[in-house]
């Protein structure tokens, strides 16, 4: 299963080049250094989000609200900045780490203590996020011109010559790798989702971990949150609006389960930088943007079509060994 | 055994409706049947009767096309037929109320009974007023006051049961299977369940009623069939039989086969158990457990042996009682708290409750125990490993590598991986239930030689069986459950079987003196 996991990995890996590729023949300046690290930190916010939402599709649950969480946070950093413009960006990123934990824990909380499903919470909680915005401004926005200038530059600046937005991605998905294959919590993740009856009887408590999923997803939504923010720098109610089926799409593509238990970091960010690549490739080659929406589309239904024929190949696996065992 | 063994069923005067002729049915490593016979006669009840895991179920689903048997006839009217899918078993007028009736919460009464053969107008769609006629009919000759025009969901369940029946009539049955009918119904609408057999057999219906309950079976049924670990043992007329009988021929053998009981050092007491009750699933319990014993758990299915288990590890909370550890006392509130307090439980259902099978051997067997290899919060895989090692090695699991996925493995060696996640926690009492349910007898012998071991070894087992013969070959002490209490406590020479089967059918032990 690990072997199979790993081809399909390889598979995603080798579709992306392909695509890069055929690109690449039609506009070679697509491939330069420069660009491909461009195209990278573009999808940065999408690996952040996605890892968040993996973990939480891997304990059978699901976070629709991490757009509105990001909206949400993220207009708070600006605001913060605006009221308070000498705030060092530490502080900020500390609050929009501090304040997308808390909206995660209170789809957590309702999720594990009054036990309604997660789609309901978190479509519930999407709404009341982006509602909470809009009470905060009235609808107005808050424009380039109104934050300071080191709140907008911070995502910016270059370290080695990737923007520290990119960077955010890369570290995310490193303290994720290890977080999730060496602490006990991320152990116990994949037994939630694999078989939760299982996990009971085995001392897990089911809904505390589902709970620390949302908090996850919440925290890596708020920090996605100011960085959004930042790098464009503009902030209003209808920020990232319909973001989160791009980040449930990633999931998807990278091969985590939709029924929970399965899944690696290493796919979901493989899933996100493929609809990263589609997003940036095509209006390069001039193909219209509807085209775009089709290949992510497509690539969904392929990659649950290859989950669902995983799941057959493992029945048969079944009867062999009931076969054997007579 | 008995004289009426052969011989009373071709004297009676009707002929049989549906024959089973030597029917054999071959599970991998299971001989569920083996050419077993059955025969149901007009306006008559025939009561099967035989332990857990004597073939009934079996039975019932090859009688209703669910099952194809492997060899042997089935003879309607005297004709051979074949029933090949559930429809043709319809077709041919056989029906089953099962144990757990299977309906619709959402849909009406009447659209539950006629789900799938619904009264059609000439344009196709269901014809509800001859629907709610139909059902109105059906429902009064059943002497139910049920409107069919309530959603199922608004019924309590003895009129979802009557609602499961009338299902059944509406096909125009001429056989009626009834599995354990009783189980969830109290005492007045067990009466009224009665009176409903007896307008069944007026109306000439041939009835199999499968129960545990001797006193349902003396009232109710005309015959009787035995059947014991697959094989028929005897039929006759419920007139003709004593109670004594019946419990020779379901239990029959001598405990003969081999389990591999050590003698081992029983020492202190490890564990005690006063006044454990539960609101609605098992009162006044209380035992004590001590170190290298093997205590069995006997009792039929739904005497409430895995609920007290499920309790007793902290799945769900006790409304009074203690237990005690070595002389501690524990409050057990969750599974964690009781691998803490050094009790595990090996749950009975392997696939839904034992092992994760998207997770590697080794995942799955360090589950409970990732504390004592975790470092600062940070699992160290190389302790994992050798932890994983060690217990697979011990349980001699064959399996190409510790990274393979558990789905990947027979059922056998699942059962191993489960076992070694529960002793890598290095418990004082661990829980069997059912420990070799489902798997084949090579693998069930290694589970009862570890079971010895462990026991030898010094650590205490409870283990939760419903076959005799492992109970009895097994344990050191017997505590039998009835209805969710302890009924006996057993050791010594009252560890036979037909004391045993007493016990949990609940026969007043008078005619002991055989």
């Amino acid at each position: 299963m690990i072997a199979h996991l790993k081809s399909r990995e390889a598979l995603l890996m080798g579709a992306i080049i392909v695509l890069v590729s055929l690109v690449a023949t039609r506009f070679p300046g697509f491939v330069t250094p420069s660009n491909l690290v461009a195209v990278f930190t573009d999808t940065s916010p999408l690996m952040i989000l996605a890892i968040g939402q993996m973990v939480v599709i891997l304990t059978r649950c699901i976070d629709l609200s991490v757009a509105a969480n990001l909206a949400l946070t993220g207009m708070v950093c600006a605001m913060i900045n605006v009221a308070m413009p000498d705030l060092p960006v530490g502080v900020i990123l500390v609050v929009s780490l501090v304040m997308g934990a808390f909206l995660g824990a209170i789809n957590g909380i309702l999720v594990w203590k009054l036990d309604i499903p997660p789609i309901v919470v978190t479509l519930g909680t999407m709404t009341i996020f982006r509602g909470i915005i809009f009470l905060l401004t009235e609808g107005k926005w808050i424009n380039a011109h109104e934050m300071s200038a080191h709140f907008t530059a911070f995502p910016r600046a270059t370290i080695l010559g990737m923007p520290i937005l990119g960077w955010f991605g890369i570290v995310v998905a490193l303290i994720a790798v290890v977080a999730m294959a060496r602490t006990k919590l991320g152990r116990s993740m994949y037994a939630v989702g694999g078989n939760p009856h299982a996990a009971v009887y085995t001392g897990i408590n089911v809904g505390r971990t589902q709970f620390y999923a949302f908090v996850i997803s919440g925290m890596l939504a708020g920090l996605a949150g100011y960085l959004w923010i930042a790098r464009y720098a503009v902030a209003y109610v209808d920020i990232a609006a319909g973001f989160e089926l791009e980040v449930v799409a990633a999931c998807v593509i990278g091969g985590v389960s939709i029924a929970g238990g399965a899944g690696t970091i290493i796919g979901t960010l493989l899933g996100a930088l493929f609809l990263g690549v589609v997003k940036n490739a095509l209006p390069v080659v001039d193909i219209s943007p509807f085209w775009q929406l089709a290949i992510s589309g497509a690539a969904i239904i392929i990659a649950v079509a290859f989950n669902a024929q995983s799941g057959r190949s493992k029945g048969r696996v079944i009867l062999k060994s009931a076969e054997h065992a007579q | 055994m008995q004289s009426q063994k052969n011989g009373s069923a071709e004297s009676s005067s009707s002929t049989p409706i549906l024959q089973l002729d030597q029917i054999t049915k071959t599970f991998p490593g299971v001989k569920a049947l083996d050419a077993v016979r059955l025969s149901l006669y007009p306006g008559e009840v025939t009561a099967l009767i035989g332990e857990n895991g004597a073939g009934k179920s079996t039975v019932v689903k090859t009688l209703t096309g669910i099952y194809q048997p492997d060899g042997g006839r089935i003879l309607l009217d005297g004709q051979a037929i074949k029933f090949d899918t559930p429809q043709s078993a319809a077709d041919a007028g056989v029906t089953a109320i099962h144990q757990e009736t299977v309906l619709f919460d959402e849909l009406t009464v009447a659209e539950n009974i006629f789900i799938g053969h619904a009264p059609k107008t000439k344009f196709g769609l269901i014809d509800k007023t001859a629907m709610f006629d139909r059902t109105a009919e059906i429902l009064d000759g059943i002497g139910a006051k049920i409107d069919g025009r309530v959603k199922l969901k608004d019924l309590g369940i003895a009129s979802r049961h009557l609602v499961a029946i009338a299902r059944a009539l509406s096909v125009d049955a001429r056989v009626v299977i009834m599995d354990e009918p009783t189980a969830a119904l109290s005492q007045t609408e067990i009466e009224e369940l009665y009176e409903l057999v007896d307008t069944l057999k007026a109306q000439g219906k041939a009835i199999l009623f499968i129960s545990h309950k001797f006193d349902e079976i003396f009232r109710i049924a005309d015959r009787f069939t035995v059947f014991r670990d697959g094989q028929f043992v005897g039929e006759g007329e419920i007139a003709n039989v004593q109670e004594s009988d019946l419990v020779q021929m379901m239990v029959g053998r001598a405990v003969d086969q081999l389990f591999p009981k050590r003698e081992a050092d029983i020492g202190e007491t490890i564990l005690e158990v006063k006044d454990y009750c539960h609101p609605t699933e098992f009162e006044d319990i209380n035992f004590s457990l001590r170190k290298g014993e093997i205590l069995g758990f006997y009792g039929l299915v739904g005497a409430g042996r895995s609920e007290f288990m499920q309790s007793l590890i902290g799945i769900t909370r006790p409304s009074k009682g203690s237990v005690e550890v070595e002389g501690v006392q524990q409050d057990i509130r969750s599974p964690a708290g009781a691998i803490d307090a050094g009790i595990v439980y090996v749950p009975e259902d392997r696939g839904k409750q034992g092992a994760i099978t998207d997770l590697p051997i080794f995942q799955n067997v360090t589950l409970p125990s990732l504390n004592a290899i975790s470092n600062k919060g940070f699992l160290q895989l190389a302790e994992e490993f050798k932890l994983a090692r060690e217990y697979t090695e011990r349980l001699d699991l064959r399996a190409a590598s510790l990274d393979t996925n558990v789905g990947a493995l027979s059922g056998g060696n699942q059962q191993k991986v489960v076992i070694a996640k529960w002793l890598a926690t290095k418990p004082k009492v661990i829980i069997l239930d059912e420990p070799t349910k489902g798997i084949d007898i090579g693998s069930k012998a290694a589970v009862h030689d570890f079971m010895s071991e462990l026991a030898a070894e010094g650590l205490s087992v409870i283990m939760v069986s419903s076959e005799i013969p492992e109970i009895l070959g097994m344990s050191d002490r017997v505590i039998v459950m009835r209805e969710g209490r302890m009924v006996a406590e057993l050791d010594g020479d009252d560890m036979n079987p037909e004391t045993l089967v007493r016990h949990a059918v609940g026969i007043a032990s008078t005619e002991n003196v055989t």
